[in-house]
């Protein structure tokens, strides 16, 4: 390895030019993940510092109670991967959809007022979501605007954020299954019922996803409308000269192209909904019935008011893994097929 | 390429160093005490609003002018999280508000100084308060006030339904009996809060409770509490009693408040809601109804820790020794409608307040919150298994609240 040349000193001054950068991640970002990892492994208590030898190291323990232990713990980490799985369920496809919709229309060529429009849809990304979730918490009170717009129509509101039933369980109400089959009741797994696993969201998380979608597609919706407008329209004109129809032109051809961004919106928001946190905190805590709690509240919680930080960093690596399982298993489904 | 590896091994190794480094720049240094010369004390509090925030301010600043230390008094927006990122940074507070209920958290991690175990003057608490703040036989810190649950009862309403005063209800077996009287006049009766910290004054009242009075033992499956949830579950199965969310309201207040309820069961500070949102409703105040063992309430409240690693830990003392003098909880409960938690402060107020007098008994005989470490998820639980009463099985949510604390209490 002769690195020595014209080229020599090309290396050293390459990695001073990127020192700031490394520095920088290094210090506010490699730093505190491995401090969060070493907390993960040890009983602090969050007295003092965690890096002392009188910490105690309890080793994977933190990680196994999550999943082996039949107890309280479990239970809540594992209510919360349910709520947040739903969570993630609806908002993602919700999301996506929408943006992708208003990105067309605002691509429209025929569309007037298209700048008032792209503020109008932008704005509540741009808008603080503590502001947005306390606005949201007035709407939908029992006697907001709501419930008084149902009412207008004949429909009685139900009492969103103290309304804990699932909707899968209202649901089957409906159709005459009032309690849990023994067969769903008597077994589950990971200390939930099956009954439990399939409640589905309850309807005060239906609020809070109702705000997420509305909140997060103006940014996506800027994304797709980028995209959109770089793609050339000479396709588009050769999709009409060969008669396609607006439909196939867009499924056949603007659809395809648009697979990078369509990566990255979903990829951003399969992140964005596993690590919700903050319209939990400002709007429901966790309640009714815990059937807001997520995975990101949930290690708050234990670390700051059970005094419980190992447990709490190991929800958070836990959830960390989950995130990157889901992406890889995204970047899977969306990989360009060769020979289609 | 070896050169790479190399290069990514040392900004690795490079990353461990400084992780080493920052954990001994964390370490603690010597706890060096300072008890003499001018202190600087930090003071969080957790205000229930400016009112409070203005006389605890007002009385930091004239101890400090008195003393010649200087006091700054911190307003929390949210207490738990500001204090755990303070202890965890060795930086707390010097003093600051620990609500009972979080007590025995911060107590056994070792966060509070028990300074009141050798303080002059802490007989003249009420013991049912100090027994609030005592974690393994020691008293840690002073109650700075309390509240207790009595009975309210809209006189309209009551009147209404052709109550008289001497309808008022001593008993269950009373309590029950004018609540049929009211529903039958097409009122509801009764509005209860659907947590522990309302329905366990019935457990109380029945001659039990969630734990043993050490905070060791669980002990909510017996004969006692069974009774007593079932007693609250038949009032709500029969119409006597609902709660707030069944009455479209956020806390029982407010359905009381909006005169939806003959009755409801919260504490003194019903008082201020009721005058700033709902003037017009007359209403009068009782204790409890009794139970089969007799009388039964919860009370809550606060003391003012001392932070184990302050500074300044003898200037913290006369600090708190300042705020809990009887004249200084009087003119705290008369600038923010608090009770004081000193024997011989309560006996004054109740001269002054004498509407207040069922507040003021109950303080005698309250039973504080679950006094037990890591019970913050456990009783949130019990919460949600209480909102379920009315349909629920009263032992299953006794026997799952055992299996839960057990686990918790490590016993």
């Amino acid at each position: 390895m002769s690195a020595k040349g014209i080229r020599g000193n090309e290396r050293t001054a390459g990695w001073i030019f990127v020192a700031p950068a490394l520095i920088i991640l290094g210090l506010f970002f490699v730093l505190p993940i491995l401090m969060a990892l070493w907390v993960s492994l040890t009983g602090w208590n969050g007295q003092g510092s965690p890096f002392t030898s009188r910490v105690p190291f309890v080793g994977l323990h933190n990680y196994t109670a999550l999943f082996a232990t039949d107890d309280l713990a479990r239970q809540d980490f594992m209510t919360s991967i349910r709520n947040n799985a739903y969570y993630v369920l609806l908002v993602v496809p919700l999301q996506t959809v929408l943006a992708l919709g208003l990105a067309l229309v605002l691509n429209n060529r025929i569309l007037k007022g298209k700048s008032f429009f792209r503020t109008a849809f932008f704005f509540p990304s741009v808008t603080s979501s503590v502001a947005i979730s306390v606005v949201f918490l007035f709407m939908f009170a029992n006697g907001g605007a709501i419930n008084a717009l149902l009412s207008a129509v004949g429909i009685n509101g139900p009492q969103w954020f103290s309304d804990p039933r699932g909707l899968i369980h209202i649901a089957l109400d409906r159709v005459g299954v009032h309690n849990a089959p023994a067969a769903l009741a008597d077994h589950g797994v990971l200390g939930l019922t099956w009954w439990d696993w399939l409640s589905g969201p309850s309807v005060a998380m239906c609020a809070i996803i109702t705000l997420v979608v509305w909140t997060t597609s103006g940014t996506f919706m800027v994304m797709f409308l980028a995209a959109l407008q770089n793609l050339p329209i000479q396709l588009d004109e050769a999709g009409m000269v060969d008669g396609a129809n607006a439909w196939q032109r867009f499924w056949r051809i603007t659809l395809p192209q648009l697979r990078p961004t369509m990566f990255l919106v979903v990829t951003l928001g399969l992140i964005g909904t596993w690590q919700v946190f903050d319209q939990i905190y400002v709007m429901s805590q966790g309640n009714p019935a815990k059937t807001t709690l997520t995975p990101a509240f949930l290690s708050y919680r234990t670390a700051f008011r059970d005094f419980d930080y190992g447990s709490g960093a190991a929800i958070s690596f836990v959830l960390f893994l989950i995130i990157v399982l889901f992406t890889l298993l995204q970047r899977w489904l969306l990989r360009e097929r060769r020979g289609h | 390429m070896i050169s790479r590896r190399w290069a990514v091994a040392a900004v690795a190794a490079g990353a461990l160093l400084a992780t080493g480094a920052c954990g001994s720049g964390f370490d603690e240094n010597k706890s060096t005490q300072q008890s003499s010369g001018p202190a600087s004390l930090q003071i969080m509090i957790a205000s229930s609003g400016d009112a409070e925030t203005t006389a605890v301010k007002d009385a930091a600043a004239m101890w400090a002018k008195s003393s010649g230390n200087t006091a700054n008094v911190i307003p929390a927006q949210d207490i738990v999280q500001q204090l755990g990122q303070g202890l965890a940074g060795s930086n707390p507070p010097d003093v600051f508000y620990v609500d009972a209920a979080r007590f025995a958290d911060y107590a056994s991690v070792g966060a509070l100084e028990p300074y009141a175990q050798t303080m002059a003057g802490a007989d003249a608490f009420v013991p049912g308060l100090k027994q609030s703040f005592t974690y393994k036989d020691q008293l840690y810190c002073v109650p700075k006030d309390s509240s207790t649950l009595a009975l309210e009862i809209n006189t309209d309403l009551w009147s209404k339904a052709g109550l008289t005063d001497a309808d008022i209800p001593t008993t269950w077996d009373q309590l029950t009996s004018v609540a049929q009287k009211i529903k039958a006049k097409g009122i509801t009766p009764m509005a209860i809060g659907d947590t522990r910290d309302r329905i366990g004054a019935f457990l109380v009242q029945a001659g039990g409770w969630w734990t043993s009075p050490d905070g060791t033992k669980a002990t909510a499956d017996t004969p006692q509490n069974e009774q007593a949830l079932a007693y609250v579950q038949s009032l709500l199965k029969n119409g006597l009693a609902k709660y707030p969310k069944a009455l479209d309201a956020g806390w029982a207040g407010e359905a009381f408040g909006k005169g939806k309820v003959a009755m409801t069961m919260e504490g003194n500070w019903i008082r201020g809601a009721m005058s700033t949102d709902f003037p017009n409703i007359k209403y009068t105040v009782k204790e409890l109804p009794a139970g089969p063992k007799g009388k039964g309430t919860l009370s809550f409240t606060q003391c003012w820790g001392i932070a184990a690693k302050s500074k300044f830990k003898t200037q913290a003392q006369q600090f708190v020794q300042a705020m809990t003098t009887a004249d200084q909880q009087l003119s705290f409960a008369k600038a923010f409608g608090v009770m004081p938690s000193r024997q011989d402060a309560q006996a004054t107020y109740e001269q002054q307040n004498p509407d207040d007098a069922p507040f003021v008994e109950g303080a005698k005989y309250g039973q504080g919150p679950v006094n037990a470490p890591k019970m913050d998820s456990v009783l949130a639980d019990l919460d949600a298994g209480l909102q379920g009463l009315q349909t629920g099985d009263p032992k299953a949510i006794l026997q799952r609240f055992d299996k839960n604390a057990k686990t918790a209490l490590g016993g």
